[in-house]
């Protein structure tokens, strides 16, 4: 069975700050983790073989620095990493991010079972394993808490709805976005470190893809643009209490019972 | 660079895309300015340089806007009833709408019932509920609900659909649009409609504190998904006068890849959207959770996570306020420890009286909150759980 897994590196830190008055951004470092919730994808991945046998297939779109990142998957034990990188790439939104990994799978020969994270800490959207799956016209469940069973033709995952949970069984090739509740993701080995030291990291660029359609890649092929980022607005009252601690719980308290909230 | 070019002979090196590039892409190189790895096509650059130096060479496709109009919510159904985001993005649709005369449209796929629910939305102001009923899709499956939908979107061509920012309507969205070759905008918290019916989306962004207005100017129908609790519920309207109509399902898009084999209904227990009262502990709390605890039960309320906390292990996400979690308007909010990200502050700044702990001058939650106790929350605290009995007991 072949496995793809989504990852993606995000900055290490979500400290961002705006001059308010030019509008600028003033980013603290450009550190670089994976995404966390990628780590659970990762490890149901894993888990998933171990049970059925196959290949961990890590993929990923972004800058050469990515490689550290399939590093560390190499070490939790993925058998491939492929990064999808080109300038031509850069400026994606969901559309051509979705499509451009889409794409990458399509080139690597498809998979069996596509698993994604349920989103990123940088963009948030959690839309990206939905569109793939589109994408490559295939079925997908978000949202899955558990997996409840596997064999080499189809899988069978519990997936969360808010209040309701339903149990939904895909057969192969489908796609799956992990909630973090499914698993714990193991800590990266020493000795898988060593033993995958050597393991060549794959690059696909544009020209390495079936399609070669540019409107559909990149900045052009995004509908969605940034128009403009801004400070967002303080609202409120900022009414500071004073005393002693003591004293400020009961001012506290007082406030909120003359305004009828206790 | 393949997109962005750099035209030397109207550069002046005035440098001040350097200065203004976020993320320390554009150097000073021998021909004039270079970029590196590190852009993201962010675009500032474009429009801050004086000479116009700096453009893109290639534009995205064009639609012709005109023939698509009106607004289209897909108003989706949990446990059989019509779920009340759907009332909400009615509210926000019929604001959008009435600067360029748009009708408001809902659409709605489910089992039988479904037909019965869309009748409640007309008084709603709506004008048509297009109804996909049939028993296959009971359940939600991905790929069958993306096919009813298309479809009334094929037919109706609305200029914007908007879904809830449900699990169910997150897991639909990306592929409605994905088929449509159409923009996304995910958990908006404010949209606005411009003349030239451009919807502008607005959502926190870049994984910081920053908020995007985003466009989608050159395709449609746009997409945006917004939460629960973030838009006002629609009022009901003097003279409903839409009408349901019924459409046909064809076996195509009943059969789906996804076999539901159950679904079971979790023993319903308030979740902390549906609270009044919320206690939040953050980072700085991690000692006091048993306290906060006993607060919470005190006033009648629950206590809910930061991010960092349930990545600590210390709540579930059905607990955790953010973008990550749930996004919460309570009448009142108390954040102890808490610093205030913006992934947090965005699902929770609607909240009618937010009360701040912090013994941090500096927290970014005080900018926020309507009272602020900038104290040790181990002293404050204890003293609040003593007011708190006292008060009940002279009840």
């Amino acid at each position: 069975m072949k496995i793809i897994v989504c990852m993606k590196q995000v900055p290490a830190t979500q400290k961002v700050d705006i001059d308010p008055e030019t509008g600028n951004l003033k980013r603290s470092g450009q550190s670089a983790r994976t995404n966390p919730y990628d780590l659970y994808a990762l490890e149901c991945a894993l888990r998933i073989r171990e049970q059925v046998g196959g290949t961990v297939t890590v993929l990923t779109m972004g800058p050469p620095q990515a490689e550290a990142m399939i590093r560390d998957a190499y070490s939790m034990g993925a058998d491939e990493g492929v990064i999808l990188s080109d300038r031509k790439f850069a400026g994606s939104d969901v559309l051509a991010t979705s499509y451009t990994l889409a794409q990458g799978i399509r080139t690597l020969g498809g998979a069996d079972l596509i698993i994604c994270g349920r989103q990123t800490t940088d963009g948030d959207t959690a839309q990206i394993g939905p569109a793939i799956a589109e994408h490559m016209h295939i079925p997908h469940c978000a949202w899955v808490g558990a997996v409840e069973s596997v064999d080499g033709e189809q899988i069978t995952l519990r997936q969360n709805f808010g209040s309701v949970t339903q149990v939904s069984r895909m057969h192969y090739p489908c796609l799956v976005t992990v909630d973090q509740d499914i698993c714990v993701p193991r800590l990266p080995s020493y000795r898988m470190l060593k033993k995958t030291e050597g393991r060549s990291i794959r690059t696909l660029c544009f020209e390495d893809l079936g399609k070669k359609d540019l409107s559909r890649f990149g900045v052009v092929g995004s509908p969605t643009s940034v128009e403009r980022i801004f400070a967002p607005e303080v609202m409120a009252s900022n009414v500071y209490v004073e005393g002693t601690p003591g004293e400020k719980a009961s001012q506290v308290m007082a406030m909120l019972q003359e305004r009828k909230y206790i | 660079m393949d997109f962005l070019k750099f035209s030397a002979d109207k550069c002046s090196l005035c440098g001040l895309c350097i200065e203004k590039c976020p993320f320390g892409a554009i150097s000073m190189g021998e021909h004039g300015i270079e970029l590196n790895e590190n852009c993201r096509m962010c675009r500032i650059c474009v429009r801050e340089c004086p000479n116009q130096a700096l453009y893109f060479e290639q534009k995205a496709r064009k639609e012709d806007k005109s023939k698509w109009n009106g607004i289209l919510v897909y108003a989706e159904q949990e446990r059989g009833e019509i779920h009340p985001v759907v009332y909400e993005l009615i509210g926000e649709a019929r604001k959008l709408a009435a600067p360029v005369n748009y009708q408001v449209y809902a659409v709605m796929a489910g089992p039988e019932g479904t037909a019965d629910n869309a009748r409640k939305l007309l008084q709603y102001g709506v004008r048509e509920v297009f109804v996909y009923e049939h028993a296959g899709f009971a359940g939600f499956k991905a790929d069958c609900y993306t096919d009813a939908v298309a479809d009334c979107i094929s037919s109706l061509k609305p200029s914007v659909v908007l879904v809830g920012g449900t699990s169910l309507g997150r897991s639909l969205a990306p592929r409605l649009s994905t088929r449509f070759h159409t923009g996304l905008t995910a958990d908006c918290t404010k949209l606005e409609m411009k003349s030239n019916t451009d919807l502008v989306q607005i959502r926190p962004a870049f994984g910081g504190n920053i908020m995007a207005q985003i466009l989608i100017a050159n395709s449609r129908p746009q997409f945006a998904t917004v939460r629960y609790k973030v838009m006002d519920r629609a009022e009901k309207v003097a003279d409903p006068s839409g009408k349901v109509t019924l459409c046909p399902v064809t076996d195509l898009m009943v059969k789906s890849s996804i076999e539901v084999l159950s679904a079971q209904v979790l023993e319903h227990e308030k979740s902390i959207e549906e609270e009044d009262v919320l206690i939040v502990a953050g980072r700085g709390a991690v000692k006091a959770l048993d306290q906060l605890k006993e607060l919470a039960d005190l006033m009648g309320g629950q206590l809910c996570f930061t991010r960092p906390m349930v990545e600590s292990g210390y709540g579930d996400t059905a607990h955790q306020i953010g973008l990550s979690g749930r996004t919460v308007k309570p009448k009142l909010i108390m954040t102890f420890g808490v610093s205030g990200a913006i992934q947090f502050t965005a699902c929770m700044n609607g909240s009618e009286c937010i009360v701040a702990v912090n013994n941090d001058p500096e927290a970014p939650i005080f900018k926020l909150a309507s009272i602020c106790v900038q104290d040790d929350l181990y002293e404050v605290l204890p003293a609040m759980i003593q007011e708190m009995k006292s008060r009940k007991g002279g009840e």
